[in-house]
């Protein structure tokens, strides 16, 4: 499709505004005005245009409301309508961050109100809920860990322990808050191997980072054991939140031996993946942590007054402002809509609808860590089909031409050809058993007419694009074309 | 079946070594690692330094894959492949004599002798 | 059974059937009985969906911060937002959608994206913008550490003059022994100490940042201290306001290796804080030591022209603890609302914004300059849309007292001085609402001093 460049000249306009309605001022704006006579290389387009080019862009996603999105690890269920509408209401949409606080108190209560919720989820005490997204979060939980070892003398712990099936956020945070990546192997059943925690472990031990239920949708069963080992070397546990979807109302992560965790509202809590972001990442943790939560946190005052304000022990601060809180809106709504029951209800759905789908494909595709149910996604092998000349890359480009995005490929690591399956449980079941028989017609598919799948996609508004090109002939933004005025 | 020249050593990080006699020795990347990684589109070379074993040196990079290539022994580096700047798929069209990646010097020659013969290496990648 | 899940029992039966399972708790088994929760959580009844309105509207009714004519700024600002965007941003296709992953289905993302890199570019006069970062102060702080990457040097000057905040989030990314972080003191004109940033440079500086306009609305020169951070092989970071770029010269044209900042200005709104979203634009050189995602053109199998997320092995998921950042959401329908916003504005409109924004906070200034006792705090420095002012009383009084009369009266500064206010005019200001700001506070110090 033509660039909104393309549409551009000169003269047209997409919005009008009022006549200056002060007297200009004399006084001298600067001695270096704008280069080339002012001129900034935007488009110049009208209203109906501009709609018309990204309406037309838009027909080319795959999104949530179109058709099934079982990307694992990424949560894409249904997105509440009316929380976007919510969300947008002038009065909580149309306030400055820095009023004083009595000017803000119903944003204020609902934040307070939302951080107590999410420590009853995941029972702890401290929560920010300022992080912009999960490895913001991250980040976070990683700084309250290392304050903690400064505030007790031991500042040298630097090293984080995390499995080799870890999302690659964990590795990237601890090198961001200066620590190394210490590895711990998973066993044959994809579960962390307690016996090789425990040689990892040591004096300097920082934290152990993991992800429960693991990437492979597998419970870590032997968790208060993990837990242990690591706090009994001194160390602190932090859980990656991301599949908190299997969890709600099921099991709490303070109860496990966590210490801190961060939680994805753009997954768990329905807020929209927007296309990348925004997302958001609140940090819930022990009454320990709390003295090092980030500026600022909500509280409530004794005379019923909600406030912002900076712990003195602070470790700092993420953001410019308080936290992505439209995003911190919708999951409010979220959590109020559907109560204790309803959040039952999510988890036990997600995991009924991923054991479902792990069954009726169990024929038709390998699964390597298949011991016993899982929790709310599970991963395939699509060796089977590799052999055969059909990779994993092939089967997700075909899903797309069945009406389907792919599931997460070719990780967690740990597994060849990975296929992580999540179906959410906003999907219906009429809607599950289509995608097993496509996943079922692919597999077919692949055995008798392979280049079905190899040439695939091909009802997609472009074929498959060559990544090679992109990166070794870069073209990242518009070139100007000679003599354009920019 | 890779190709795996005699005659030259070999990591188990998939650098090849080869003497160039004067206590220079030339390395790159294995046919099996290029084939592994598909076409590589950035090299980044070290600095004319000196680096300990196991050290990084640079970094391949190709679209879904970035991986560093090591010092096989104590050395220094006295030569990089500018070529590959321009064209780093030569790493995948002539892995052994274009593609080559570094020169580096080292005085002490026992560090060579203890890399992976050709046999040695084929049994590594299990061909 | 809520209105999000389908499947209730029967379903739910049926499926547990097929996979062989009794009951739900059957698949609990891996999770140790001591740890399954025996009750419910403890959290509010659930609401209807007429409930749960009334419960926002009486949770935005108490903000009454929003009903005020915001002359308040500081990182956030309250700008025209035309209909037109929302339009887009609402549309299931993009709000609904993940990060462009899977090209072939992603095209609606991924070209809007490129798009938006290019207009961030072209402003900034820079080469090349990435995907977004989540606000510009954190964007600020990975500049600050991409700087460090390239230059493999770990000091950074910072200017004295930069948002307090934003200082805040850099020293909370670069909060570790081995990195040195200095502030650039600025002059009584609040401009940047010059003589003091050379001295601070020698010995290996790997970038200086400077806000443009800065903290304080004012236009700093940034070609002098280009020139400075060069000759000592440093990188420099301008941390700009996009709102100002169509009047002053760009960041790019002065020098500027890397260019971030705050895109809320651009069709976002303020929404106590967030979501908002931070730009980052670099030097064609530099775009291998960039955070976050970049999004490519290229070509399909059939030569057709499509966009793809390229650079990834720069990226956490490929590259693990080697990445250059650890971000992985970032703000890509926030990067939507800016595309479209300046689409909407063009050329001549932003321009238009930009200049409305200048004239009306210079008239403000003038007006309040007319009240005795009221004086500049940086003299006659050239400001953009923001500017200090020392007004007779204490300016938390004053912003306190002016809320009763229905103005947002700016934000108190105080280690300026008692009577500093930063106050701020967007092109939403009205002559009538600029005049009556200027009487009410008149009135005010009047009494104040009396």
């Amino acid at each position: 499709m033509k660039t909104i460049f393309e549409l551009s000249s000169p003269g047209r306009m997409g919005v009008s505004l009022p006549e200056l309605d002060v007297p200009e001022t004399s006084e001298l704006l600067i001695s270096n005005p704008r280069e080339n006579g002012g001129k900034t290389g935007l488009p110049e387009a009208t209203e109906g245009q501009i709609l018309r080019h990204y309406v037309n862009l838009s027909s080319m996603n795959h999104h949530v409301d179109k058709g099934m999105y079982p990307l694992g690890s990424c949560t894409m269920k249904y997105n509440p309508k009316l929380h976007e509408n919510l969300a947008r209401i002038r009065g909580l949409s149309g306030i400055h961050p820095l009023v004083p606080d009595s000017l803000a108190a119903g944003s204020l209560e609902l934040m307070y109100r939302l951080g107590e919720f999410l420590c009853e989820i995941t029972g702890f005490k401290g929560v920010s809920l300022q992080p912009a997204a999960g490895a913001q979060g991250e980040f976070c939980g990683l700084m309250l860990i290392k304050s903690y070892h400064k505030s007790r003398g031991e500042s040298h712990r630097n090293e984080i322990l995390m499995p080799d099936s870890a999302h690659g956020t964990n590795p990237a945070t601890s090198t961001l808050a200066d620590c190394v990546v210490v590895g711990v192997e998973s066993n044959e059943f994809g579960l962390v191997d307690p016996e090789d925690l425990r040689r990892k472990v040591g004096p300097n031990t920082a934290a152990f980072m993991l992800t429960n239920p693991n990437t492979l949708g597998l419970f870590e069963s032997r968790i208060e054991e993990l837990t242990s080992i690591v706090h009994e070397a001194g160390g602190l546990n932090y859980m990656d939140g991301a599949n908190m979807n299997a969890l709600l109302g099921i099991a709490k992560p303070g109860e496990m031996g966590f210490d801190v965790c961060h939680l994805n509202l753009h997954k768990t809590f329905s807020t929209p993946h927007g296309g990348g972001g925004p997302g958001s990442g609140p940090v819930t943790c022990t009454e320990e942590l709390a003295r090092f939560l980030p500026d600022p946190v909500v509280i409530l005052e004794d005379d019923g007054v909600y406030r912002l304000c900076r712990n003195q022990d602070s470790f700092g601060r993420l953001l410019a402002f308080h936290a992505n809180t439209g995003v911190l809106y919708k999951a409010y709504a979220y959590i109020r809509t559907l109560g204790a029951q309803g959040l039952r209800e999510v988890s036990e759905i997600a995991l009924i609808n991923a054991n479902y789908l792990k069954a009726k494909l169990a024929e038709y595709f390998d699964n390597p860590f298949d011991n016993g149910p899982c929790m709310h996604e599970f991963v395939l092998s699509g060796d089977r089909q590799a052999k055969q000349g059909v990779k994993t890359l092939d089967i997700a480009k075909r899903l797309l031409d069945y009406g389907y995005h792919a599931p997460t490929v070719y990780f967690p690591l740990i597994v060849h050809e990975a296929l992580m399956i999540e179906p959410t449980e906003t999907e219906s079941l009429e809607d599950l058993d289509a995608f097993v028989e496509a996943m079922i017609s692919i597999a077919e598919e692949a055995e008798e007419k392979p280049y079905l799948v190899t040439d695939a996609p091909v009802n997609t508004p472009v074929l498959r694009l060559d990544e090679v090109k992109a990166v070794k002939d870069l073209c990242i933004v518009e070139p100007s074309q000679e003599g354009e005025s920019l | 079946m890779s190709n795996i020249p005699e005659g030259l050593r070999y990591t188990e990080t998939h650098e090849w070594i080869k003497d160039l006699g004067n206590g220079e020795y030339m390395m790159g990347l294995t046919f099996y690692a290029q084939e592994q990684m598909g076409e590589i589109v950035m090299v980044e070379f070290p600095g004319m330094l000196d680096f300990n074993a196991g050290d990084i040196l640079g970094t391949l990079e190709a679209v879904k894959t970035a991986e560093d290539f090591y010092a096989p022994f104590e050395c220094k580096v006295v030569r990089v492949n500018e070529g590959l700047e321009d064209e780093p798929a030569l790493i995948n069209e002539s892995s052994y004599e274009k593609g080559w990646l570094v020169v580096v010097k080292t005085a002490d020659p026992s560090g060579f002798a203890g890399l992976k013969s050709a046999e040695e290496y084929s049994e590594f990648i299990g061909e | 059974m809520s209105r999000f899940v389908p499947n209730g029992p029967e379903q739910r039966e049926k499926m547990l059937h097929a996979i062989g399972a009794a009951k739900f708790e059957d698949l609990l088994e891996p999770v140790p009985e001591k740890f399954r929760l025996k009750e419910k959580l403890q959290l509010p009844e659930p609401l209807s969906e007429i409930e749960l309105t009334r419960e926002f509207e009486e949770f935005a009714r108490r903000n009454k911060g929003a009903e005020l004519a915001c002359f308040m700024g500081a990182g956030a600002y309250d700008h025209f937002i035309p209909a037109a965007i929302d339009h887009i941003l609402l549309r299931s296709e993009f709000y609904t959608a993940y990060t462009p992953y899977q090209a072939e289905v992603s095209q609606g993302t991924l070209q809007a994206i490129f798009e938006y890199q290019t207009m961030i570019a072209r402003l900034t006069g820079m080469d090349m913008a990435n995907a977004s970062m989540y606000d510009g102060a954190s964007a600020a702080a990975e500049a600050c550490l991409m700087a460090m990457r390239a230059t493999r040097k770990q000091r950074i000057l910072i200017a004295g003059s930069l948002n307090p905040r934003w200082l805040d989030v850099i020293r909370t990314y670069l909060s570790r022994d081995d990195f040195e972080i200095y502030e650039i003191p600025f002059l009584e004109d609040g401009s940047l100490d010059l003589a003091t940033a050379s001295k601070l440079i020698e010995g290996g500086t790997a970038a200086v940042l400077v806000q443009y306009p800065n903290y304080f609305g004012l236009i700093e020169d940034l070609q002098s201290v280009a020139d400075q951070i060069h000759e000592h092989k440093g990188l420099f970071i301008v941390a700009a306001d996009p709102v100002a770029l169509p009047l002053l010269r760009s960041p790019g044209d002065a020098g500027a290796d890397i260019v971030v900042g705050e895109g809320q200005s651009m069709g976002i709104s303020m929404s106590y804080g967030g979501p908002y979203i931070g730009f980052m634009a670099a030097r064609t050189k530099l775009a291998r030591k960039m955070p976050g995602r970049i999004i490519g053109r290229t070509t399909d199998r059939a030569g057709q022209t499509g966009y793809v997320l390229t650079l990834q092995t720069r990226e956490q998921h490929i590259r693990r603890d080697k990445a250059t950042s650890n971000i992985c959401s970032n703000q890509a329908l926030m990067a939507l609302a800016n595309v479209v916003y300046l689409s909407l504005m063009g050329s001549r409109g932003f321009r238009e914004v930009s200049s409305q924004c200048y004239h009306k906070s210079h008239y403000l200034e003038k007006k309040l300059l007319e009240i005795p006792g009221v004086s500049r705090v940086f003299g006659n420095t050239p400001f953009f849309r923001e500017f200090v002012i020392s007004f007779p009383i204490s300016s938390i009084e004053l912003r306190d007292r002016m809320i009763e009369h229905g103005f947002l009266a700016g934000l108190p500064i105080v280690e300026l001085g008692d009577g500093a206010m930063l106050v701020t005019v967007t092109e939403k200001r009205t002559r009538d609402e600029i005049d009556r700001y200027v009487s009410t506070a008149a009135g005010i110090c009047k009494g104040g001093r009396a």
